[in-house]
């Protein structure tokens, strides 16, 4: 047994070691990967279709052996493990869920407790509180996968992952194949999980954007096999490493890198509101170009332009607001707000979604701008 | 109308040789199916993970579905030492002509699962041998029950060929009726056999009904929209 002497911080939980992958003598599909991952932490690989980061994240259960190198499992080579064992002590969740269809949900969940021979009764109670961890009904449990949406079947494949408890969850693009508003509820559900259970997380996509909103360290992968950069999402969209990279993560990075600068600094200017209740009445008239229209609750529901005030008698009548700002997001939100709002001003709302004022778009680019410099002088600080 | 009454009154009056020869027509026509699944099974399985040993297996059981059936019955005595008229020559001749039908369909069976499935199986630290037994084979139960329901039905009309050597079965109503002329007993034989070939089909599909209760869950968006034209109709 050699102990791997690459790095001298705490050992990592999973350790590539100059992996290489060649089938039948063509090129290779990985090439000479070495990487660490974080115990505890989701590290995400992402790429185009080709470029090796599924099959390198079934190299770690062995589901495909590597042709050269070495993977550690929290120290131990994995190549020297029973292949079933050791993908025991993993959960893996996949694109179709791949779920048994011929098992009730129940028993899905209690596969890997099942194999490794707890009773079928336990195992079941064990799977009936992981339907509650996932977010599912319990009266669910009896139905069969087909029987689900292609939501709920993702929600049942990472409660069938975590049923033995297991230190490592391999996760195979599992959100790629359900519609957009399902997979955000899914990232976050999964954000959520993972600030209780503190996994450690291989995450494979070929979406930026989830590699950016989920992974704690993004390892972007290029045709060949060959690893890009490995670096935090915020560093990967703000200094690509080069033009591969650039490329990928592609013309609108600047403006998610938004997501990772904090908008706790924004002003929030006051606005005149109106409220629904006053709208019928056309002796309430509005002073400004744009009054926000509000509930009683003072939730936005739209504008009131000053020249169409004679028209607009119900809700219904009031032009559609645009996104929402809630107070302490990212400058993402807050830019959005205000340039998809119809009047211009970004509508910023408390933690209960009530109206508290609006942001400006110059004023955000501003705090960009500050951003920057500070940032400049930092690494100038730094460099001296 | 003479003959249907014919008909008619032989049963009553031959209950005793009717109920012995369609159980040594069952026993001669089921053992081979339970025989030709257990083995045809796993040689499937066999032939699936081992792609030039298979094409080789599939060819060889095509060649010995073309043995003409008498030839066997005649022959497998010589070759096992049993008796020409031991209803055991019936049941290897048959569990081989079942054998040889079954392979490629079971094959087929085994190859409908869907990919991901075996994927998750084997992501899951399943054993092969488990994920065989526990996965594999139930989810190709469907495909499995429509080769062996082919199977039932040959085997019901073959084992009436052995009654040409003088094996018991309901063969010897047609032998026995040609030789002394009497075509109401070939008729209640025909009847018979098509009465058991009707039963024992719909047996495979009750069979399949019992070990499949998943393929008839409905999908719930389905049973939602169902819900939802109801209460329409009834508007």
């Amino acid at each position: 047994m050699t102990s791997p002497e690459q790095s001298s911080g705490p050992l990592p939980m999973i350790r590539f070691n100059g992996i290489t992958k060649t089938y039948d003598g063509g090129r290779p599909a990985v090439d000479d990967l070495s990487m660490d991952i974080d115990r505890g932490r989701i590290t995400v690989f992402v790429g185009p279709s080709g470029c090796g980061k599924t099959t390198s994240l079934r190299m770690i259960n062995r589901m495909v052996e590597p042709t050269s190198g070495t993977i550690l499992l929290d120290g131990q080579d994995v190549a020297l493990q029973k292949a079933a064992e050791l993908r025991r002590s993993m959960g893996y969740v996949m694109q179709s869920s791949g779920l048994m269809p011929h098992r009730s949900v129940i028993d899905n969940i209690a596969t890997v407790p099942r194999l490794n021979g707890v009773p079928r009764a336990e195992a079941r109670v064990r799977a009936k509180e992981l339907l509650d961890v996932v977010g599912l009904a319990s009266e669910l449990g009896r139905r069969y996968p087909g029987q689900l949406s292609g939501g709920q079947q993702q929600r049942v494949g990472v409660a069938r992952a975590l049923a033995a408890d297991p230190p490592v969850l391999l996760m195979d693009e599992p959100f790629s194949a359900v519609d957009p508003v399902v997979r955000a509820e899914l990232q976050e559900e999964l954000l959520r999980l993972q600030r209780d259970l503190a996994k450690t997380i291989v995450f494979v996509t070929h979406d930026i954007d989830e590699a950016t909103i989920l992974g704690d360290k993004v390892a972007v992968f290029a045709v060949g096999g060959r690893l890009a950069q490995f670096a935090a999402p915020e560093e990967i969209l703000r200094a690509p490493v080069d033009d591969f990279v650039a490329g990928f993560v592609g013309r609108d990075r600047g403006f998610r890198h938004l997501s990772f600068q904090q908008g706790d600094h924004v002003t929030v200017h006051p606005i005149e509101t109106i409220e629904v209740d006053q709208l019928a009445d056309p002796t309430v008239s509005v002073r400004s170009a744009w009054t926000l229209l509000v509930d009683a609750d003072g939730r936005p529901h739209g504008w009131v332009p000053q020249a169409t005030r004679g028209s607009i008698t119900t809700q219904a009548d009031a032009v559609p607001g645009g996104s929402l700002y809630t107070r302490g997001d990212t400058l993402r939100r807050a830019l959005d707000a205000a340039l998809s709002s119809p009047s211009g001003l970004g509508v910023a709302v408390d933690d209960d979604g009530r109206a508290i004022g609006i942001v400006r778009a110059a004023e955000v680019f501003e705090l960009i701008e500050g951003a920057r410099l500070d940032r400049g002088r930092a690494d100038h600080n730094t460099a001296v | 109308m003479d003959w249907v009454q014919g008909i008619v009154e032989y049963i009553p009056a031959n209950a005793a040789l009717l109920r012995e020869l369609t159980g040594n027509h069952l026993v001669q026509s089921i053992l081979p199916i339970v025989f030709g699944v257990l083995i045809a099974v796993p040689l499937a399985q066999i032939a699936r993970l081992n792609r030039p040993a298979g094409a080789a297996m599939l060819t060889a059981s095509s060649l010995l579905y073309t043995i003409p059936s008498l030839a066997m019955f005649v022959f497998l005595p010589l070759v096992l030492g049993t008796s020409i008229l031991s209803m055991v020559n019936v049941v290897v001749a048959l569990t081989i002509y079942a054998v040889a039908l079954l392979m490629r369909s079971t094959v087929d069976a085994l190859n409908s699962i869907d990919d991901g499935v075996r994927q998750a199986a084997v992501a899951m630290g399943y054993t092969p041998l488990r994920r065989f037994l526990t996965v594999d084979l139930p989810l190709s139960v469907p495909v499995l029950i429509a080769g062996v329901r082919v199977i039932s039905v040959t085997n019901i009309s073959m084992v009436s060929v052995g009654a040409l050597i003088g094996v018991p079965s309901l063969g010897r109503l047609f032998t026995d009726g040609l030789t002394r002329n009497y075509p109401e007993q070939i008729a209640v034989g025909i009847l018979v056999t098509l009465l058991l070939a009707l039963v024992l089909d719909l047996l495979l599909v009750l069979l399949e009904r019992v070990l499949t209760p998943w393929t008839r869950a409905t999908p719930a968006r389905t049973a939602r929209a169902a819900a939802l034209e109801a209460r329409t109709v009834a508007a």
